[in-house]
């Protein structure tokens, strides 16, 4: 705890460069500076943020990050044949995982690109005839803020609301569609609460209506089974740094039969099928493709083991602490995201003590506010109870030690924090705070 | 099939004395259980054909864990709070 704290005023107190002139900011870009060297790594437990690298996966990237340096594009000499073909075995990796076919895989930065690409590419590319967009309350930042633009350009978006266990109602859905949508976006596992939407049923509606089916498959690529022709998804986005693979790659499914058209977002030299002009970043590429291939490798083995560890998590805090509330539906999910509320307790508090352990209230994009997440209001979560939930994030790389250590960690905290609360002291008394006329003085 | 075994063993000791060596608390404890449960998985296999490609997979992840090893270590940092 205390070497924690001066982490903190080290860092302020410090001049910002102790490093000799010559050094300069190369060597400074190592993130030692953060942490004192005797001083002890959080552990990590935010696996929806971002997982680690596998070493698999850096492996197969840095021979492109080194000698084989051409442009994929080149198609005049060895560099660029070598480097096109590592792109192509990368694009296939991609495609393999999720039952597609190379052709349909278009490389992004990232899922945000993708699924602007999608949204308002589609929306775009078909706003002749149709006008309409849906999607949920529930979706990505990214997601939403598409639609919003979208919206300013005259399009008609339907946020729909989903139950109380975070699923969307299919009735509602199929009621929704109008003769004018083109795309309905739905996110298959969900960031914040780890629900797993219904996708199967979803495509089969659409499919039906005729209304293009978006899924921002970030969270769910390579954890879950996925098949875009089972599911009858026609466009799904990927990110690589959520499946143990490099930041700041991510591809876009986009099927070719029946065929989705899209405005292109970014227009130049025509890579990409013309949908996504730029060089793709050939070590980035197969990065993304090692870690679709490992993770279909891996799939079985780190799923039985992720729900091992998220069960152990969960039983451990429920057996200890009593006014526990797990947000999401308890069937329908990913295991690896498991989202308390910790009632009586404020959640920020609960952070700052759990200091050692690296969790989240929520997404990461929004961390930064004190704001109770949108996600969780939209399940119909009381505010309180909003404000006091921490999303635990398990992984491949989670370890028994550290699941029991956040365990009793938790439990302790929670513990201190509550005895410090006169709420928590008057539901002990009885006494229901829902009655209480709170006046202002 | 007294050959293999041998061959085998002592991939399996490489691999793990290598994966060992990981100074991340995260990808050591991984790797260590990874091979461990790779190998055992595939203690039963009598296929020599196949157990000859398990060998050739295993020996290429012993490079892939050698290498990774000595990334490693050039970038080391601090141990984890699970590690006391």
């Amino acid at each position: 705890m205390l070497s924690q704290g001066r982490t903190i005023t080290s860092l302020l107190l410090r001049p910002a460069s102790r490093l000799p002139l010559w050094l300069g900011r190369a060597a400074s870009s190592q993130p030692k500076e953060l942490m004192e060297k005797d001083e002890l790594r959080p552990l990590y437990m935010d696996f929806q943020a971002t997982t680690p690298m596998d070493p698999r996966v850096l492996d197969a990237m840095l021979p492109f990050q080194v000698n084989y340096y051409g442009n994929p594009h080149s198609k005049t000499h060895a560099f660029g044949w070598e480097s096109e073909s590592a792109m192509e075995t990368a694009r296939k990796q991609v495609a393999d995982l999720i039952g597609a076919d190379p052709r349909e895989i278009i490389f992004t930065s990232g899922a945000t690109e993708s699924n602007n690409m999608a949204i308002k590419g589609v929306a775009r590319f078909y706003k002749a005839k149709k006008r309409h967009v849906i999607t949920t309350q529930t979706e990505h930042k990214c997601v939403l803020d598409s639609c919003r633009v979208l919206e300013s350009e005259g399009f008609s978006i339907t946020y729909l609301p989903v139950q109380s266990n975070g699923l969307v109602d299919l009735e509602l859905l199929e009621a929704s569609i109008r003769p004018d949508t083109s795309l309905l976006s739905v996110m298959t596992i969900n960031n914040e609460i780890g629900v797993y939407q219904p996708m199967k049923e979803i495509g089969r509606i659409c499919r039906s209506k005729g209304v293009f089916l978006h899924t921002d498959a970030a969270q769910a690529v390579g954890k879950i089974p996925l098949d875009v022709t089972d599911h009858k998804i026609d466009l799904m986005s990927i990110s690589g740094h959520k499946l143990y693979g490099p930041k700041g790659v991510g591809a876009l499914y986009v099927r070719r039969r029946p065929r989705v058209r899209l405005e292109p977002l970014q227009n130049g030299g025509g890579q990409e099928r013309g949908l996504r002009s730029g060089t793709v970043p050939t070590p980035l590429a197969v990065g993304l493709g090692a870690a679709c291939s490992i993770a279909q490798q891996e799939m079985e083995y780190d799923h039985h083991r992720v729900s091992m560890l998220a069960n152990r998590l969960i039983q451990k805090i429920m057996s200890e602490l009593p006014d526990v509330i797990m947000n999401g539906d308890a069937e329908q999910r990913y295991p690896g995201c498991v989202n308390l509320s910790f009632a009586y307790v404020e959640g920020e508090s609960l952070l700052m003590a759990l200091k050692d352990i690296a969790l989240s209230s929520g997404s990461a994009c929004t961390s930064a506010s004190l704001e109770p997440s949108y996600v969780l209001r939209a399940i119909g979560t009381d505010e309180e109870l909003a404000h006091s939930s921490i999303r635990f994030g398990i992984g491949r790389f989670t370890t028994e030690e550290e699941v029991d250590y956040t365990a009793k960690k938790c439990i302790h905290q929670v513990n201190r924090l509550r005895e410090m609360s006169p709420l928590w002291e008057m539901v002990q008394e009885g006494i229901d705070l829902k009655s209480i006329k709170w006046s202002q003085h | 099939m007294a050959v293999v075994r041998s061959k085998v063993i002592s991939l399996y000791k490489m691999m793990m004395t290598e994966s060992n060596k990981f100074p991340s608390y995260n990808y050591r404890t991984y790797a260590v259980r990874r091979v461990r449960d790779a190998f055992r998985a595939n203690s039963s296999e009598t296929d020599p054909q196949t157990v000859e490609r398990l060998v050739q997979e295993g020996q290429k992840t012993l490079g892939v864990i050698q290498r990774q090893v000595s990334i490693g270590k050039m970038f080391e940092t601090q141990k984890s709070v699970v590690e006391n």
